[in-house]
């Protein structure tokens, strides 16, 4: 957890709209599944709680909607503790990963149900269910039943349900998990349009890193109960707070070594082999300490593919090590292309498809060079 | 093949012959059990109806005739609700004891119902509720319950809790969600467990020998001291009557059946 808020009752802001205060959970009294987990909600933000599965993201989004208890700990909405709150009574939308919608009401029916509980007038009623069918565009689908429609168009008739009764905290968990992948895609874009159209607060819950780095605001990645990182995409991309957000957040190359010196923002690492190499020094471990040394395979390049002329040129690559090439996987609009340290670890190098795509012979030595810039010494733990 | 074939109607005859029997035999104009040459030789004198009127002219039978729907449908409005509410609790993922509490609750078809209804006279005795409305009705509430868990337990093994964990978030109380989310879509279950408990109540008679007075005497009841105090057929048309009724509950229960598994798979 990079930022802890304080515990207590500070007055509340709007970048305090949603609070998680400490929050732990048990489901057996012994293990917990969620250990302390503090995050301030700003209004309408977009959050997205990513972590693999088991890893207590979805129970801290039931402990907010109000189906699971709090073992301790407490939730706040707009400053008002919610935990002895009945989950009817949260006035929270919710939308589950297989639709949930009541297979014996039509889809008209299923939107109007939230309302109906409220003793909304039938008028009233109609209007407003129109108006979300309209906004989903499935305004023909009105007198059908769920059984008749397709996945995606559950899903939306889902998140209409879950927005109609214009609740301020909308929770998403793992909605677009039971689509394929264009559907998804396309689907990723309706929620970001809804959410950009209607300003509601959304807490989204995920296993797919590409969902929640291009849907989110901000992003907590969760692992064994707790969170390793809560920032925005890009700052999870490019300065992970340690290796397994790096890991865990798109592909990475990675090296054992001992970090050696630290000095005016610049690490200085030592690899098994010898090789001394640089780096920027975001969540560095202390000098003398064991180090993971991380490379996207995007920055990371074979150094006879660069000529002198080349534009990568103007960016300085301060860094090589020697290593034999393995295999390539031709992806189509890159390659990626596999490679053996004399240490056993082994490194990937991603190359657009072009004229500088190299052929090699299996076995081939070939410098891998990279800039200060592009590597992070990150924690080993071992 | 043809040996099969043959097997299956010979099976089939085994089942429906002592049944179907007694349908021609309950026209007898004859006061006897047995097929005069009359009627063997399809003469339209030697049947009639005068066994069914005798149904209708008979006190005996009459106030058995009432005893058994008012005593059936009694024990079935309690053994449905005991039996819904039981199965809801125990396809609660969170239950403990899940599989020793079931058990529990279907040992009544189980056991042998004559140690049932040993220990349920017994014990009714002590509580005064032996010759009693209110002694049979708990008795047969009893024995009608596992029937319904069973039928609704299987209604819920389709059934998504998310459902319910969806309508509560969009703000509806548990209790109006209980009849406008559960209750549909279990109700071919809740149906059908409480036919059967209308169907074992209205069959019972061990239980009725234990526990019921003259005052509550049921139609199996009547037919029984019938079969040995005054031998004529009006048993067989009371017979024939409950053939007809147990046929129209099959077929209801056939039609639910149908019907939840269209609603189920969405095209209604």
């Amino acid at each position: 957890m990079t930022d802890a808020p304080p515990a207590g009752n500070s007055p509340t802001t709007n970048d305090q709209y949603v609070r998680f205060v400490n929050v732990k959970k048990s489901y057996d009294q012994r293990n917990l599944v969620v250990k302390d987990f503090n995050l301030d909600i700003k209004k309408g933000e977009f959050v997205t709680l990513l972590g693999p599965s088991g890893s207590g993201k979805t129970t801290c989004l039931m402990m907010l909607a109000g189906f699971e208890d709090v073992t301790s700990g407490s939730i706040l909405i707009n400053g008002e503790p919610v935990t002895n709150i009945a989950p009817y009574h949260r006035n929270i939308g919710m939308v589950f990963q297989h639709y949930a919608l009541f297979p014996h009401m039509t889809i008209a029916e299923n939107l109007a149900y939230p309302l109906k509980v409220r003793k909304i007038s039938a008028s009233e009623i109609k209007r407003r269910v129109n108006e979300s069918l309209a906004l989903v565009e499935l305004g023909s689908f009105a007198k059908r039943y769920p059984g008749q429609l397709s996945g995606g168009q559950k899903q939306r008739v889902a998140l209409a349900r879950s927005l109609i009764f214009e609740p301020s905290i909308v929770l998403m968990d793992e909605p677009l998990g039971a689509l394929d992948k264009n559907l998804r895609e396309q689907m990723q874009f309706e929620i970001k349009r809804l959410h950009e159209d209607l300003g509601f607060t959304a807490i989204y819950v995920t296993h797919d890193q590409t969902e929640a780095l291009t849907m989110s605001d901000r992003v907590a990645v969760f692992n064994d109960g707790i969170v390793e990182q809560c920032a925005a995409p890009e700052i999870l991309y490019e300065k992970p707070a340690n290796s397994f957000v790096a890991n865990f957040i798109g592909e990475n190359n990675r090296i054992p070594g001992t970090v050696t010196r630290i000095e005016n923002g610049i690490a200085q690492v030592q690899l098994a082999d010898g090789t001394i190499a640089t780096t920027g020094n975001t969540n560095c471990p202390p000098e003398g300490s064991p180090c993971t040394l991380t490379i996207r395979p995007e920055n990371l390049f074979i150094a006879s593919t660069i000529s002198s002329n080349d534009a990568l040129d103007n960016r300085s690559l301060e860094n090589s090590i020697e290593a034999s090439f393995t295999t390539r996987l031709y992806v189509g609009d890159s390659i990626r292309y596999f490679f053996k340290l004399s240490s056993g670890s082994e490194l990937m190098v991603k190359t657009l498809n072009d004229h500088r795509a190299p052929v090699l012979q299996r076995g081939a030595m070939t410098r891998l060079t990279w800039s200060t810039a592009g590597g992070l010494a990150l924690d080993r733990s071992e | 093949m043809h040996g099969l074939r043959l097997t299956a109607w010979a099976v089939l005859a085994f089942l429906m012959v002592p049944i179907l029997v007694i349908i021609p035999l309950s026209f007898n104009a004859e006061p006897y059990f047995t097929f005069t040459e009359g009627m063997l030789s399809l003469d339209a004198d030697a049947y009639s109806l005068e066994w069914y009127a005798e149904i209708f002219n008979n006190e005996k039978w009459l106030l058995a005739i009432k005893n058994s729907f008012f005593i059936g449908l009694c024990a079935t409005i309690i053994a449905t609700a005991l039996g819904t509410f039981a199965a809801i609790g125990l396809s609660n993922p969170v239950m403990p004891f899940q599989r020793v509490i079931m058990a529990m609750l279907l040992s009544p078809m189980i056991v042998p119902l004559i140690i049932t209804a040993a220990g349920m006279y017994f014990f009714y005795t002590q509580l005064g509720l032996s010759g009693t409305y209110l002694g049979v009705i708990l008795a047969h509430a009893a024995l009608g319950t596992p029937f319904v868990i069973i039928t609704v337990n299987a209604a819920l093994s389709g059934f998504d809790h998310s459902l319910m964990r969806a309508s509560l978030g969009l703000g509806a109380p548990p209790i109006y969600t209980f009849f406008n989310v559960i209750m549909p879509l279990i109700r071919p279950g809740v149906i059908s467990g409480a036919l059967f408990a209308f169907v074992t109540s209205f069959d019972e008679v061990v239980v009725i020998l234990f526990l019921a007075g003259p005052e509550q005497r049921t139609i199996p009841r009547q037919m029984f001291s019938g079969l040995r105090e005054q031998i004529n057929p009006t048993i067989l048309a009371v017979a024939v009557l409950l053939v007809v009724i147990s046929g129209l509950m099959l077929l209801t229960i056939e039609y639910i059946r149908a019907r939840g598994e269209r609603i189920r798979s969405g095209e209604i």
